[in-house]
């Protein structure tokens, strides 16, 4: 099971972001733990400064906006 | 617009095989050029009569309004400043955006990071007006510029800026006030921002932020990152970033445009001239501090100021008593403030809070004095 953190200060953009995340693996089966963080300290370790940004176990993948329905697929392969 | 166009085609031709810093200058013509076109007064004018023209065919033939009169005023003010900031916000900021495409918050960081302090404070200043950032991201690029060691003045100095000037605050001034308080407008904020970075490096700000952000500061690492591979942006790519920046700026700014142009058509209409020349024309020491006060509560962003701005200027109120006004409005707003508690101890908050307060009724007295 994949852990997809979603990196944000609580914006809507990363609301959205997160929902979509959780519709698109609900879509293709795939079983995720979508987690939306808003510690700063933890984002600022992320050297993450453009959110939402999403990191995928552990590691981030995206930075600055609400990723591509393809993208998110490509993720979760 | 066409010889943007031109220019910009001709731009990406040469940078296709030529080095980034070409690409740059060129960019930077095409800006220029776009500039000389909003500030060459005939071109605009003509340009832009065809929305008082639009309103006044509406207001009073359409509506059948009395043009002299307190309803028809406001109405023709209304639908003449709308009409006309959507089709500036449209069309500009689809153009910029396609040029400043290549420039991310990461590139800004790492430039800054290379700067010697007094470069610094004017550069964090200018990157805060030129670079795109909503206010939900302050907190990340506040954590991400402090730990990679930039003095806590210069990261100010570009989040103190970044609200006061922006391409569509630039846009809106130039289309409804004019390009002297424009010009003016501009130096002032950029003043505010170098300002208030020099003074909270002069007091050691770094030693009233929250203790996780000073350690990340104090243990921050030279940036190994500078010389990281930067993808080529094509002509689909630049589209593409400049469609999304579009609607997102709209989304973000619509009902201020309307809130805005609301109340300045509001003020326009119903407000006596003779009230405000008589009350507060003469730039009586007092009006500014209040004025600022007065801004503290009403928050907004610039887009919805700015029309305001445009009406009590027609209503004889001095420049600088509007300039601290709006400028304490668009940049002292509580809810941001909050936000900014995450990394800073309160007592960092009210000074800078305070520092605000005292620059924006320094600029308008300097004004009023001046004009």
């Amino acid at each position: 099971m994949k852990e997809i953190k979603v990196l944000g200060s609580g914006c809507a953009k990363c609301t959205k972001a997160a929902e979509l995340i959780k519709s698109v693996a609900s879509e293709c089966g795939a079983a995720v733990n979508v987690i939306k963080e808003t510690n700063p300290e933890v984002i600022m370790n992320y050297g993450v400064m453009r959110t939402p940004a999403i990191v995928v176990d552990r590691v981030l993948v995206h930075s600055g906006s609400i990723p591509e329905k393809e993208q998110i697929e490509g993720w979760l392969k | 617009m066409v010889t943007g166009g031109k220019a910009f085609a001709s731009t990406l031709a040469v940078s296709n095989d030529e080095e980034t810093n070409h690409q740059d200058t060129g960019n930077r013509n095409l800006l220029l050029t776009s500039l000389s076109l909003c500030l060459s007064p005939g071109k605009e004018e003509k340009m832009l009569s065809i929305f008082t023209k639009l309103a006044n065919w509406l207001a009073y033939s359409v509506f059948g309004l009395e043009p002299g009169s307190q309803l028809g005023g406001a109405v023709q003010f209304f639908i003449e400043d709308t009409t006309k900031i959507f089709f500036l916000l449209v069309a500009m900021i689809y153009c910029i955006a396609l040029i400043r495409a290549s420039l991310d918050i990461e590139r800004v960081r790492d430039y800054l990071a290379g700067k010697s302090r007094f470069i610094g404070y004017f550069m964090g200043s200018t990157f805060g007006a030129i670079t795109p950032f909503c206010s939900c991201s302050s907190i990340p690029v506040f954590l991400g510029f402090t730990s990679g060691g930039i003095p806590i003045g210069i990261t100010m100095s570009f989040l103190l800026t970044s609200p006061l000037i922006n391409e569509v605050v630039v846009l809106l001034l130039l289309g409804l006030v004019g390009w002297k308080i424009t010009v003016i407008y501009v130096l002032v904020g950029m003043a505010v921002g170098i300002a208030g970075g020099i003074f909270l490096d002069l007091i050691r700000a770094e030693k009233l932020l929250q203790p996780f952000a000073l350690k990340a500061y104090q243990s921050a690492k030279p940036l190994n990152e500078r010389n990281r591979e930067r993808p080529k942006l094509s002509m689909k790519d630049r589209h593409d970033f400049a469609k999304r920046e579009l609607f997102d700026i709209l989304a973000r700014v619509w009902k201020w445009v309307f809130i805005g142009v609301g109340l300045g058509a509001a003020l326009h209409g119903f407000v006596p001239t003779a009230w405000i020349e008589g009350n507060l024309g003469s730039g009586q020491w007092w009006s500014v501090p209040a004025a600022v006060l007065l801004g503290i509560p009403l928050y907004s962003n610039a887009t919805g100021v700015i029309p305001v701005m445009e009406s009590l200027i027609a209503k004889g109120l001095p420049l600088g008593t509007t300039m601290a006004f709006c400028m304490s409005t668009v940049a002292a707003s509580f809810p941001e403030f909050i936000l900014l508690k995450q990394v800073m101890t309160w007592k960092l908050l009210v000074i800078i809070f305070v520092l605000l307060l005292a620059s924006f009724t320094i600029v308008g007295w300097t004004l009023n004095l001046i004009g």
